[in-house]
């Protein structure tokens, strides 16, 4: 359980009920349960009104792929009420559970489960008492838009408002788990699949017509009485600190000032322009850079040359020297860069932070993690933090969206004020936390058109250099800028083989190892998790590899992968990504190196968690120019049983173009102490020009199984996929990405 | 204090606009309150912040607010209403043409340009249209399908 939400909630006496003014009937109905652990009781989860509509609470939060349309279906269909009925509250510290946030494509997979479970206990009591009020056992009785009747006789019915408050003492449940896995189970059995009159069907997506007709707020749309308006002012290169301020230009920008906490700079002003202004015109002499990088082209080597700062314990099958004798060896070395997040909304947050009670809204991905943090970086209690989610922009991953939350919440507190902090498009794209840049070196053995090993290293950065959990003071910029040292990282290796679909092979040994970081404090390269924390990067490693391996053994690249597969749920994906992508048979690259304008085909594999993808990518390459110009992307998609096809279509295609863009252009850039991607010109990003004609998603839907995740899966193969149709196509291998004119040439002229 | 006149939506409104720098995106946020105008970039690079100025989209975020003066600014707010949908708009939900949401206003208003007047754009003119504008999470293709429906009147 956690902590300090019945600090918002007033206390009283029973019910399963409220009507009007949520949390005090909330609170009501919670405590009724005062003996219960808060998330043991129904109320936490879900509240049936007097009016029939149910209000849910989900520590999920809406990050752009339509999971909230989703949980709503869920709890309509276990209720059976209209999905209009149900109303969502998200990731409130205040009104919601923990849930963890959302992370690691975990949403539906394991965040429905409690709301799944409240709603079937719900309309389990809910019958229960129609039977008593009725007279009719409860075997006759059916639920049709919230209204129970005796199937015997549809006229005899009552509706789920008038049987709230009938329960003096509601249902007994029992919470397990913490964070992703926070459960909650009653002595009802949720419905089948087949029972399902929502799930599983293609609904709209709840918070469509709000976006496109204008009413939607996002983070930075949020006003509070008395509020002023702050830009941050970023050093130029990592470490640097500010020596000297002159703020003689702010005179010219209303009551612009400077607001200084550590080493945390920035301007306020009742306006929000003479704050942009201000920090535009302020003049700054800053130190040197704490460290130099090292030189962009030189990444990899740099990254191979550096020591060892943890090895994870290698996965080791059978005898690597033993299955290799007497096989063809094949070896290569890969690199995958750093990339940003680059949310299209730069980052916003409001804090109003006063004695005794702070507020903070804000479009983060982990409300209570940040909360926890924020406790920290303030030296206060969380229990007086109520952190508010608000929709912002997609942030795939622990973004900049935290950072610019501490920002605000030490500016509010240093001014004294309500404080709306905006970032400027390079305070996210320069300053906001980074995928980590990965190395790979492998080496594998083809013997009989079988691959016999594979030995492989994969050294990466830190991806929980800085956590996913944002919950100490150092995790925040604005905290190691105020001081704090990041003294609460996790360690997350860059691995194949644990999260990622291992193949069939006589001898497998998986390394992985962590670098330290490039600058301890205040670095633009620090690293965290960027969509799919490792998938992209260790994807394309191997599976670049692995198409080698195939190219080895002169065999077809989806026949191949098959043929070391034994899950059928993996070898349907590749089946299917093949008929549907025009995918002919045949080794890649069978016509050797070539010049000119190109086509070719490539495939790739991934599991993330449960869930299974293969995509096929076509592409056409100039290799006078290295251009390369990917036509068509087929994704065939397992992720168990589908709750809404429509929304997923929607997800698993914007994987596929964001991963495609991040393939083919996405690289943050560096020189000296400083990064040098600010904007959409310095990190560029797929243009509509540069889209494949047709993109194909098919998806596989597996009712007998649970619902597994889809936030993340179809970002893995596609880089590789890409790499390997420029292989079919050219005779070369593009060992680095993105897939740039100049390393596309570079491989040519390998 | 310089003032400046803007009709926004339809609706007269005066700000003041003492530094002939501010752009417009502020005057339509910060002062006026219509906040689908989006800050992405203030760069002029993704469109988030496009409004229509006598119908032509502009940058709101680096074109100043005095270059407005007088002029029609049209913001998604006065392009349609649920119940009476620009095409445009009509299209976007009945493509779900959407991941987050945050670029659509700029998306939209692009594609509400390029369909006016009945004007009937390929796809093709379409992608290169659209090429100025950024969708960070890859649901480009989405768009440019609900603004071919809507270019073809298929609504």
């Amino acid at each position: 359980m956690k902590h300090g939400r019945g600090a918002f909630l007033a206390g009283g006496a029973a019910a399963l009920a409220i009507v009007a003014g949520l949390d005090g009937f909330r609170a009501v109905a919670l405590a009724a349960d005062a003996a219960l652990e808060p998330d043991a009781r129904l109320a936490t989860w879900l509240v049936v009104g007097r009016d029939g509509i149910v209000d849910a609470f989900t520590g999920k939060v809406e990050i752009g792929m339509g999971v909230i349309t989703g949980l709503t279906q869920i709890v309509a269909d276990e209720l059976d009420v209209p999905i209009s009925h149900v109303r969502m509250t998200q990731g409130d510290t205040a009104r919601t559970p923990d849930q963890g946030g959302v992370g690691g494509s975990t949403s539906t997979q394991l965040g429905a489960n409690p709301l799944r479970n409240a709603a079937a206990e719900a309309r389990r009591v809910l019958v229960a008492a129609a039977a008593e009020r009725l007279q009719v056992p409860v075997d006759r009785l059916a639920v049709t838009d919230g209204i129970v009747f005796d199937t015997e006789r549809p006229t005899v019915s009552v509706a789920y408002g008038a049987l709230v408050d009938a329960f003096a003492t509601p249902p007994k449940m029992t919470a397990s788990g913490e964070g992703f896995r926070q459960n909650i189970v009653g002595a009802a059995k949720p419905k089948a699949r087949a029972a399902y009159r929502l799930v599983g069907k293609p609904i709209a997506r709840l918070d469509v017509p709000g976006k496109v007709f204008g009413p939607a707020r996002f983070a930075g749309d949020v006003r509070v009485p008395g509020m002023v308006h702050a830009r941050v002012v970023r050093p130029p290169s990592v470490g640097a600190r500010p020596l000297a301020i002159d703020e003689k230009a702010l005179s010219a920008h209303g009551d612009a000032r400077v607001v200084r906490v550590g080493d945390l700079l920035a301007v306020v002003a009742s306006r929000e322009w003479h704050a942009v202004a201000g920090a535009r015109d302020l003049v700054v002499r800053w130190s040197a850079p704490s460290t130099q990088f090292p030189a962009q082209a030189d990444l990899g080597a740099a990254m191979w040359a550096m020591p060892v700062a943890q090895s994870d314990k290698p996965i080791e099958r059978g005898d690597v020297a033993a299955a290799s004798a007497g096989a063809t060896i094949v070896e290569a070395s890969y690199v995958w860069p750093f990339q940003a997040h680059a949310t299209m909304g730069p980052g916003c947050a409001v804090a109003d932070v006063r004695p005794g009670k702070v507020t903070l809204w804000c479009g983060v991905q982990k409300p209570y993690a940040l909360r926890e943090g924020i406790a920290d970086l303030l030296a206060i209690p969380q229990e007086t933090i109520r952190v508010v989610f608000v929709p912002d922009a997609g942030s795939y991953g622990r973004g900049g969206f935290d950072d610019v939350a501490a920002d605000a919440v030490l500016l509010s507190r240093a001014v004294g004020k309500p404080v709306r902090v905006q970032w400027m498009r390079s305070d996210m794209t320069m300053w906001g936390p980074k995928a980590p840049a990965i190395v790979g070196r492998l080496c594998g053995a083809v013997a009989e058109g079988k691959m016999t090993t594979l030995d492989l290293t994969l050294r990466g950065f830190n991806g929980g250099e800085i956590s996913s959990h944002p919950d100490s003071a150092g995790n925040f910029l604005a905290g190691q800028l105020a001081g704090h040292a990041n003294d609460k990282p996790r360690v997350e290796f860059s691995v194949y083989g644990k999260n990622s679909g291992a193949y069939e092979v006589a001898a497998l040994r998986a390394s992985a190892e962590l670098v330290a970081p490039l600058a301890p404090m205040v670095s633009p390269l620090r690293t965290t998790h960027m969509r799919d924390p490792e998938g992209p990067g260790t994807t394309f490693i191997v599976e670049s590899f692995v198409d080698e391996l195939a190219a080895a053994a002169k065999a077809d690249p989806i026949a191949f992968r098959i043929a070391h597969l034994k899950d059928q749920r993996a070898i349907d994906v590749l089946t299917k990504a093949g008929a549907s992508g025009d995918w002919i048979a045949g080794p890649a690259a069978s016509a050797g190196k070539r010049t000119g304008i190109v086509t070719g085909r490539g495939v790739a594999f991934a599991t993330r968690g449960d869930s299974m993808v293969a995509t096929v990518a076509h592409v056409s390459v100039d290799t006078r120019t290295g251009a390369v110009s990917v036509t068509r992307l087929t994704c065939a998609h397992d992720c168990g049983s589908i709750v809404n096809p429509r929304s997923l279509v929607g997800t698993i295609e914007a994987n596929l173009i964001q991963s495609m863009s991040r393939s083919l252009y996405e690289e943050v850039t560096f020189r000296g102490g400083s990064v040098t991607s600010k904007d959409w010109v310095t990190y560029p990003v797929v243009r509509t020009r540069d889209l494949p004609k047709r993109v194909d998603v098919v998806l596989v839907d597996r009712p007998t199984l649970p619902p597994y995740g889809a936030g993340e899966p179809s970002s893995r193969p596609t880089a590789a996929a890409i790499a390997n149709a420029i292989f079919d196509a050219t005779g070369s291998r593009v060992r680095t990405a993105p897939f740039t004119k100049a390393n596309v040439l570079a491989a040519l002229r390998a | 204090m310089k003032t400046v006149k803007i009709i926004v939506d339809g609706v007269s409104q005066t700000v003041s606009a003492e530094d002939p720098a501010m752009p417009l995106l502020y005057a339509l946020r910060d002062d006026l309150g219509h906040t689908n105008p989006r800050f992405g970039c203030g760069l002029a690079q993704c469109g988030a912040c496009t409004v229509l100025l006598d119908g032509t989209p502009v940058r709101s975020c680096v074109l100043p607010a005095i270059a407005a003066e007088g002029k029609h600014v049209t913001t998604l707010d006065g392009l349609g209403t649920q119940a009476h949908p620009h095409p445009v708009q009509a299209a976007f939900v009945e493509e779900q043409a959407m991941q987050c949401g945050y670029c659509v206003n700029g998306w939209i208003m692009t594609g509400a340009a390029l369909v006016r007047n009945g004007k009937k754009p390929t796809q093709e003119q379409i992608r290169e249209a659209c090429s100025s504008l950024v969708c960070r999470c890859g649901a480009q293709l989405a768009m440019i399908r609900a603004i071919d429906r809507a270019a073809q009147g298929a609504l």
